[in-house]
Order: structure tokens, then sequence, then C-alpha cells
């Protein structure tokens, strides 16, 4: 009961405009936060979505979401092989985004991040995106966000690189920089930053089985992640959460070991 | 005169067999499609200098790369010493730069006996990782056959080189401690190099001069015989990387890993789709109209150039999630079944006055298979582990879209997921009017 009314109460708080909103009033918001597939329908993810809010809510960003305007990036096609239906989601995206004059967006998810940084400028969609821990960063070095660390101090965290903020764009300071916040101990795997090891979702395998082997590649990471023994594996994804949630699961050491976004890690510790 | 005849003929036989086949292994890889990597110039130099000449990736690994070091050292600065026995085979002289050199002369040999005793260790160290310790990059199954042999061929070709240079100069030492050396004596005494100074006598002391005179000569033969011998090997093996690893860096992807090509032939039908008054810029019709690749010649050149330049060193494979986790898929495997594809595509145009018969064949299905294709999470392990640039993850993506735009033969799933995308614009089930309900949940 105790959840369930605290969570009402934090939604009663959070506050989301969309682009159309702020249309309306003839204003344009700092950023558009782009949320994602995952992040507007998985019920897990959807709680990331929320810790990000609650964030930009608490730092006074004047965001924007496009709401029943957003669509797919289109990234999972791609990476599956079809560009058609890419280039159809991209364009379609594009004449919403840039219908609004979109300058700058941020993303709850690697694989959108990287699509509408770096494949949408040749389709004519031309914006400066950044990736969530990126926007942590920024308001913590800026002071808008304060943390004294709290909740997490001296836990034991280890960090696993999605593939798309890591070795896709060369983004691996800004999740670490944000967490050093937490007063925790921060540990690295031995794959780790550019020798991450993928949690197995990217390429479009998250809506397949995977094909035949010996293991699964998200047992392979959590095997890793859990031989640290640490009491939070933080992530920046929200596939890589469903990965390494999952194989926490397999170990049986769920009720031990949290698998949380780098933004929830942040909401928690300032208890938003 | 006799030697110096033979010596020039030998010479120019090994170099222009090797200029007739390095252009054919430039024709095979300018079947494949053009692609823009002459920008950007001084930034390609940078990364050519760091990663090639400089092995700036290697080093993520310290023990292959010192070992590796010692041969590409020895490798570099050997070719000095190899303009001076050309100048000495071809005039008949017998270390002619000494008398003018002098002490630098003697460095630099000596400078280059020292690393072939480096690389000596180096290549003996090689051997034991692929034949004794099993290192287990180097022993998975798709270098069994002739990938192996391949690679311990060069290795035995690299030890018995080192071991003529040493016959030579040992020999030489010995002799012209004796006075009997043909190279100009300057009543020093000795040759004065670095490790034959002491190896020389060890070796070969105590022969006649007959004797010493004929090591000498097997020595510098056979030194000279085995370069132009590994000269004319590379174009048949995975050891082309010691020369195509600079181009490949130089031309190498600078832009974000993750950042996959753009197809415009696809925007051209997408954007008439959006704009009726769109035309389409006007197709070569010569051109075969394909989304994506089958084909070796479906790729660019550069991903051609790629699979000339692997050395099948396995770093890639071995950082590959589905690999390691028992999949089919290796990302060098796709590497070494494209240049085999293109090895044979360019032997069958060589059978038939250069135009290419069909033979019934591809490069997916008979060479790369959709189980590899379809394990890879395009997490980019093998792009980044790769020490020379080679971007296998481009071939697996561009034969995707083959397999689902021109044979509409994606997994099951995944055909679900498009139509959700193309339905309700996410991968699931989950109508675009709900996008914003977890706002209030």
């Amino acid at each position: 009961m105790d959840g369930i009314q605290q969570s009402t109460i934090n939604n009663q708080q959070l506050i989301v405009p969309t682009m159309a909103d702020y249309m309306a009033k003839g204003e344009s918001p700092e950023i558009l936060f782009w949320v994602g597939c995952a992040g507007s329908f998985d019920d897990r993810a959807k709680k990331i979505t929320k810790a990000i809010v609650k964030i930009l809510n608490h730092a006074n960003v004047k965001f924007a979401v496009l709401g029943t305007e957003e669509s797919c990036t289109g990234d999972p096609a791609k990476r599956a092989g079809n560009e058609f239906l890419f280039q159809m989601q991209a364009m379609t995206n594009i004449t919403v985004l840039n219908g609004y004059e979109v300058k700058r967006i941020v993303t709850g998810c690697p694989h959108c991040f990287n699509t509408l940084k770096n494949e949408y400028p040749a389709l004519g969609g031309n914006y400066q995106v950044v990736h969530h821990t990126q926007l942590l960063q920024e308001l913590l070095d800026s002071g808008r966000i304060k943390i004294e660390g709290g909740t997490f101090k001296g836990k034991k965290i280890t960090f696993h690189d999605p593939c798309y903020l890591g070795r896709a764009n060369d983004v691996y300071e800004a999740p670490r920089s944000v967490m050093i916040n937490l007063d925790a101990e921060l540990m690295e795997m031995k794959r780790s930053k550019a020798n991450g090891l993928c949690c197995g979702a990217g390429g479009a395998q998250m809506f397949k089985e995977a094909e035949k082997g010996k293991k699964e590649v998200n047992i392979e990471r959590s095997e890793e992640a859990l031989s640290l023994n640490p009491d939070v594996i933080a992530v920046g994804c929200p596939f890589c959460n469903t990965m390494m949630t999952d194989g926490v699961k397999h170990f049986n050491k769920e009720n031990t070991v949290k698998v949380l976004d780098v933004a929830e890690l942040i909401a928690q510790a300032k208890d938003l | 005169m006799a030697p110096s005849i033979i010596f020039i003929v030998l010479f120019l036989s090994g170099a222009i067999f090797f200029t007739i086949n390095a252009r054919k292994v430039r024709r095979n890889i300018l079947l494949g499609k053009d692609i823009h990597r002459k920008d950007k110039f001084s930034e390609r130099v940078k990364i050519m200098s760091l990663v090639a000449l400089g092995q700036k990736k290697m080093f993520e690994r310290p023990i292959p790369a010192i070992l590796h070091l010692f041969l590409y050292a020895a490798f570099v600065i050997t070719q000095i010493e190899l303009i001076e026995i050309i100048m000495d085979g071809s005039l008949g002289n017998h270390r002619m730069f000494r008398p003018a050199l002098g002490e630098f002369y003697t460095f630099m040999v000596s400078f280059i006996e020292i690393l072939s005793v480096l690389a000596f260790i180096g290549t003996i160290a090689f051997l034991s990782r692929r034949n004794l310790l099993k290192v287990p990059r180097l022993v998975k199954s798709e270098l069994n056959g002739w990938p192996k042999l391949d690679a311990n061929f060069i290795l035995l070709g690299e030890l018995t080189l080192i071991c003529f240079i040493f016959m030579m100069n040992g020999a030489d030492e010995v002799l012209y401690r004796m006075g009997a050396s043909h190279a100009q004596n300057l009543n020093d005494g000795s040759l004065g190099l670095s490790i034959t100074s002491h190896l020389g006598p060890i070796l070969f002391g105590g022969m006649s001069e007959h004797s010493l005179h004929v090591v000498e000569r097997v020595g510098w033969w056979g030194h000279i015989v085995m370069v132009l011998g590994f000269l004319n090997y590379l174009p048949y093996s995975k050891h082309f990387h010691i020369l195509l690893a600079f181009p490949n860096v130089f031309y190498s992807n600078l832009e974000p890993k993750g950042k996959f090509t753009n197809m415009d032939s696809v925007t051209n039908e997408v954007k008439a789709i959006f704009d009726s008054s769109f035309v389409p810029p006007v197709a070569d019709p010569n051109a075969v109209m394909r989304f994506g690749a089958k084909e070796v010649t479906d790729l660019s050149w550069k991903q051609l150039l790629d699979a000339y330049t692997c050395t099948e060193c396995g770093r890639c494979t071995s950082s590959c999630p589905a690999n390691i986790t028992g999949k089919l898929l290796s990302p060098r495997k796709i590497m070494m079944s494209t240049r085999d594809r293109l090895e044979e595509v360019g032997k069958n145009m060589d059978a038939n006055k250069g135009e290419f018969k069909d033979d019934g064949k591809s490069l997916l299905g008979d060479y790369i298979t959709p189980e590899e294709l379809w394990a890879c999470t395009s997490c980019n392990a093998c792009v980044q582990e790769c020490p020379v640039n080679i971007d296998p993850l481009s071939i697996i993506m561009d034969m995707r879209r083959f397999i689902v735009m021109e044979q509409s033969a994606a997994p099951t799933e995944l055909n679900g997921m498009f139509t959700n995308i193309e339905n309700n614009g996410a991968p699931w089930q989950f109508s675009q009017a709900d996008r914003l309900n977890w706002k209030n949940e």
C-alpha cells in the first residue's frame, strides 16, 4: 500500500508538458525529452522515464515530450536490415521535430540517442542530441541539481556500458562522473568502457529469440557483474536493464542486487 | 658476372610476379562499390600514423603486442639492409656501404641483428602460442586447414629468414677475422656487429675457408630468396596485412561507430512516397539495382580491402558476445569468407577473359549463412578490437539488408516487430495514442 501511495503522491507532482502545449502558448522548451518506445510502454522502463522527469522537474528544466506524436526512431528496423521502414519512421519523425523547430533533444535510451544523433542528419533532421546521463552531468556540473551522498553512500555499484552509448558514440565518462556524486564505491568490470560486453539485446536481438548457442549473452554479462558482489548494477539503457534484470534473476540474486538506471540512482539519492 | 645476372633475373622476376598478383588483388578490391573515403586527409594521416605505424590498438593486449612489435620493427628496419643486398647483388660487390658509412654502418647492421634476435624470440613465442599453448582465438574452427597452415608457414619462413641472416653475417665475421672476407678489409679485425661478432666464431669458428664461403653464400642467397618468396607469398596469404594495414587504416571509417550507412537508393523511394512531386535522380541503367549485399560485388571497395587486410588474429571473434556464448557467428570468419569468395570471383574472371561467368554461387548462402548474420548484436566490439580498423559489422548489416529487403526472409519475430512499427509506431503492439499513459499511471 505504502508503495502505491508513494507513487501516487509522486505522480501528482510529475509535470510533463508536450510540445503541443508549448506551441499553444507560443513558447519553446529548452530541450525535448525523447521518451522512446521502451520508456513509454515497458513497465520497468516507465519507472526510468518517471525518474528522468522527476529530475527535470526538480531542476526546473523547461522540457517537453512529443507524447502521442512520438513514434519509434526506427533503430530496431535499421539494425534488422529494414532500411525502408527505418527511413519511413525517420522521415515521419523528422517532419514532426522540424515542425516544432526542435533544437535540442535528450533521450532516455542510447538507441534513440544514436539514431537521432547520427542517422537523422542524412535525412534532414539536425539536432543537438544528448543521452540522459550527459544531461544529468550537465545539471550537476552547473549546480542545477545537487546530491549529498545519502541513499547509496558506501554501496557497491558497477556500471554496465551500453554499446550504443559507449563504443558507438564514445561516451564513457558521463554516467561515471554522474555516479561519483553518489558517494558510492564504483567498481569496474573487467570488460568495461571500450571493451564492455554487450547485454545481448542490441541489433534487434531484443525482438527475437537468440540464435542457438551454449549460453545467453545476458547470463554471461550478469555473471561478470555479479562476480564483483555489487549492491547495484547500474545501466543507462532500458534494454540493458531488461537483460541484466533477467540475468540477476537467473542467478536468484534479485533480492540482494538491484539493477537500476543512472537516472533512478540520482532520483533515489535525492529522494525524489 | 654470372651471379649478378642470376641475381638481377631472380630479383626482377620476383618483382614482376608480385606486381602481377598485386594488380589482380587491386582489381578484385575495385570490384566493390564506390564509397567516399578520400576526405579529411590530415585526419587520415594521423590515424594511419597512430594505428598502423604506431600499432596503437595492438597494445590493448600487451603480451602479443610486444612480441608483434619485435617482428614488426625487425621487418621495417631490415628493409634498409635490403637496399645494400640489392646493390651488392646487382653489382657484384660485398658490403659496399661499409667503407663509406663506417661507424654508422656498424650501428645499423648491429641494430638489425638485435631486432632479428628479438624477432626470433617473438616468432618462437608465436609458434608456441598457436601450436603448444593453443591460445583460444588462434585455434578456433574457422582456422582449420589452410589458415592454420598459412600461419605456421609464415612463422617458419620468418625463422628461416632470420637464420639465413645470422649464417650470412656470422660466417662473414669469421672470414673477415681470417682476412678472407670479400668485404673490403678496413684493418679493424672484425665486422664489429653486435650479435655475430660473438655468435659467428661460436657457430662457425674452426671451419675451413671454403666451407665458410659456402655458408656465407647460402646465407646471403637464402636471405634474398626468402625475401622474394615472402613477397610473392603475400597475395596468397593472410600475411598481406603487412602492406595493406596502412591503406586500410588510412581509409578507416571516421564517423561514430554507431552511425550506420544511409541507403540513398531507399531515401529516393521514401522521398517519393512523402512528396509526389519528388523526382529521384536517374540511376545508372547498367548498375544492378539491389538493396543490401548478396555478393562480394555488392560490398564497397573498403569492405573488400578489409577482407584482404585481415590477418585472422581473431581479436574480433574473441570479443564478440555471440561467439563467446557459442553462437555460429565469428566476425573473423565473415572477413575470411568475404576474401575467399572474392578470390573465387577473381579467378573466375581470370579464366573467362576478365568477365565473371555465373557460377551459381554467392557470398550469402554459400559462404556466409543467415544463422551467422542473425546472431549479431551490432555491439561494435569486433570493430573496436580490430588493430587495423576492419569493420565486419558493416558487412553483416549489408547482408541483413539483402535478406530483409530483397528476400523478405527475416526471422518471423522480426517481421512481427516490423509490422508493429509500421502499424503503431513501436516495436510492440501498443497504440501510439497510449504513448503518454505512463504519466498518469
